[in-house]
């Protein structure tokens, strides 16, 4: 990764580490509970549902601690960065249009959905003309289309407005 | 019984095989796999597992023999592809071409991609070839001894891949369980088959079906990767590459002198591909065994076809044999061998060694595509590989939304669930977190593949013992499997104490 001497400025990976491990630890905690609930002994014919995930449960509680540890008593002097602001701002901007192209394809289906999102990812992101980024949206989706509907036979949402409706899909 | 018997029956069963395989329909799959397997494994964001997993749902109409073969050979045309980034543009596509980077992108650098490519398409070709050679012969006999396995046999072989992952991760053991048990717990949502309870649904009718790894695989593997790679800034600036048929016939002249390299190579690839994970580290140990015994050791890394050699042989040895556990045992080497394993239960078909028996043309049609998938392979990279640097050329801001859209597709696909395409892009962001975290991704999804097997094999034996955990050790292979199983778990421990022990010892003597 080629780290710029001059913007070195961004979250520190130590902050993450015992955010992510909290979390999972979290997560270790909900699992161990609720197969605690569900009868995580031995019951009148085996063991219970919760026997086996209950364990599971446990061991990550016992991995996310550890990790925690490590993490809140290493050094702080080797400050590493975890992600930089620059470059966390590129990675929302693929996931928030990510997120916006999977609400659409409930609304106008994949199809639909992924030809502006291509087009608006090039458009905004690759600054590209806007007959490049329709052009390209339509050829992939197009392609897609082809592929999935009519070759496969395998169909892809269309989503509660279908604006394909029109041409028989 | 007669060895040279034996040999000759599993040699009639092989050519049966061909005779499964050799249709023009399955040929024609098998390249138009393998191309995808190369565009796959050429691309970012899209890996071996990844596109099998995403190709999948298109196989569910087709019979397994002719599926399984499209799919294994976009898993050859990924193993093959990952070096053309490697040699060309310095990215190695999948983690096992990152010791191809050290010496290929300086021969390229030089002018020599072509030698390079040569050297290491050949080299993987030679590397898979052994290992399908092993396959055939010692995956019979392993599925043969596994017939006697019971219920705690099984735990215990489940356990001895689980443990082997923690023992030989490079990442922070901690880390590998805290992977490895999320698999095993997103493994337990949904229906429990024995009792009909509900398990961790919370409510949520989405999570009733409980989660499909393929999900697990897109998204990790899929949308991570684009996220990583954006993180970056990706811009990339590679050599151009042309391979003309001097240059090959050049380099085949050349490469017989590396037989040396090529046999310890595709021994280690051979040897650590069968445990879980092995293929990056086959790669990276053929590389330094490589340089060690090499007449130009010290040169290596300035661009020594040598240090393609090594790598290549040693990850295509691995990679190809992860499938004999997969395919002798229902037990996965790699992610995606479980994908592929995945794919045979969706088929209908129950992994394990009762295949062999019960399936011979599906078993045998796959070891024999094995053979023809590779050679269709190495034909196809050495003809195509400035079409496939072409689609490198193309740039990120258009690469990066169409691979969201692929994968949203083939998350959708998997169960017609447009709730999967959300849980798609959480497994995303949780596998850009994990990656760059130094939490290892295999074993999640292994665990989340194998996770109702091994509980259902661990609740098993508890019902023969009646909840004593000595089952495990209640007879000679049961025992030794669950030993070696500590042994490699601590393995770490282990190799610590042994390493202080001889550091202590001269100075007290």
């Amino acid at each position: 990764m080629a780290q710029h001497a001059t913007s070195r400025r961004g979250i520190s990976s130590r902050a993450v580490e015992i955010a992510v491990a909290l979390l999972t630890l979290a997560f270790g905690a909900l699992v161990a509970y609720t197969s605690y609930q569900l009868g995580s002994t031995w019951g009148p014919d085996g063991p219970g549902a919760g026997y086996f995930p209950f364990y599971i449960g446990s061991l990550i509680c016992v991995g996310s601690i550890v990790t925690l540890i490590q993490a809140a008593t290493s050094h702080p002097a080797g400050k590493r960065i975890f992600v930089e602001w620059d470059a966390l701002r590129r990675v929302f901007a693929v996931l928030v249009p990510a997120a916006i192209f999977v609400a659409g394809v409930y609304l106008v289906g994949i199809y639909v959905s992924a030809l502006f999102y291509i087009a608006a990812f090039m458009i905004w992101i690759g600054k590209y003309p806007w007959y490049k980024g329709f052009a390209v949206g339509f050829g992939v989706t197009f392609a897609l289309f082809l592929m999935f509907e009519v070759w496969f036979l395998v169909l892809l949402p269309k989503g509660a407005y279908n604006v394909l409706r029109f041409v028989g899909y | 019984m007669d060895e040279s018997g034996e040999a000759l029956e599993e040699l009639t069963l092989l050519m049966h095989g061909f005779s499964v395989v050799l249709s023009p329909y399955t040929l024609m799959l098998m390249f138009v796999g393998v191309f995808l397997g190369v565009i796959v494994g050429v691309l970012p964001g899209l890996g071996g597992a990844n596109g099998v997993a995403i190709l999948l749902p298109l196989t569910f109409a087709m019979p397994p023999a002719t599926a399984i073969v499209m799919l294994s050979c976009i898993y050859w045309g990924a193993l093959f592809g990952g070096a053309i980034t490697s040699i060309l543009f310095n990215i190695p596509g999948e983690p096992w071409s990152v010791a191809t980077t050290f010496d290929g992108y300086p021969m390229a650098q030089q002018g020599r991609a072509g030698e390079a490519l040569t050297a290491s398409f050949t080299s993987s070709f030679f590397g898979a070839l052994c290992a399908v050679i092993m396959i055939t012969f010692i995956a019979p006999a392993v599925a043969n001894f596994a017939l006697e396995f019971g219920p705690p046999e099984f735990f215990s072989v489940y356990f001895l891949t689980f443990c082997s992952f923690i023992g030989m991760g490079r990442e922070k053991p901690a880390k590998i369980i805290v992977s490895m048990m999320i698999g095993f717990a997103l493994a337990a949502v949904g229906i429990d088959i024995v009792t009909g309870q509900l398990r961790l649904t919370f409510g949520f009718t989405e999570l009733l079906r409980g989660f499909n790894f393929l999900i697990a695989v897109i998204g990790l593997f899929g949308i991570g990767e684009i996220l990583l790679s954006m993180e970056e800034g990706l811009a990339f600036t590679g050599k151009s590459a042309k391979i003309s048929l001097r240059v090959v016939l050049e380099t085949w002249r050349r490469l017989p002198r590396f037989w040396g390299t090529a046999l310890r190579s595709m021994v280690i690839g051979c040897w650590l591909g069968v445990t879980p994970g092995g293929a990056t580290p086959a790669s990276f140990m053929a590389y330094g065994v490589a340089k060690r015994t090499s007449r130009d050791g010290d040169k290596f890394g300035t661009g020594q076809m040598e240090g393609v050699v090594a790598p290549e042989v040693a990850n295509n040895a691995a990679g190809t044999s992860a499938l004999l556990p997969m395919i002798a045992l229902g037990i996965p080497g790699s992610p995606t061998a479980a994908v592929l394993l995945g794919g045979l239960m969706i088929w209908g078909l129950q992994p394990g060694p009762l295949l062999f028996k019960e399936q011979p043309d599906f078993v045998w049609g796959l070891i024999a595509s094995m053979y023809l998938g590779n050679i269709a392979t190495l034909i196809l990279v050495l003809t195509c590989v400035p079409f496939f640097a072409a689609i490198l050329r193309i740039p990120f801001s258009i690469i990066a939304p169409v691979i969201v859209v692929i994968c949203a597709v083939g998350a959708y696909t998997v169960s017609n669930a447009q709730s999967d395409i959300w849980f798609m892009l959480v497994f995303g962001v949780v596998g850009y977190l994990f990656k760059k975290l130094d939490y290892p991704l295999a074993p999640l999804v292994l665990a989340l593949v194998l996770g109702d097997m091994a509980e259902s094999a661990f609740r098993q034996s508890m019902l023969m013992a009646q909840g004593d955990l000595r089952i495990f050790f209640s007879n000679w292979l049961v025992g030794s499997i669950t030993g070696l199983a500590l042994f490699a778990l601590f393995w770490p421990l282990i190799a610590r104490v042994i390493g202080r022990l001889r550091t202590v010892r001269p100075s007290t003597a």
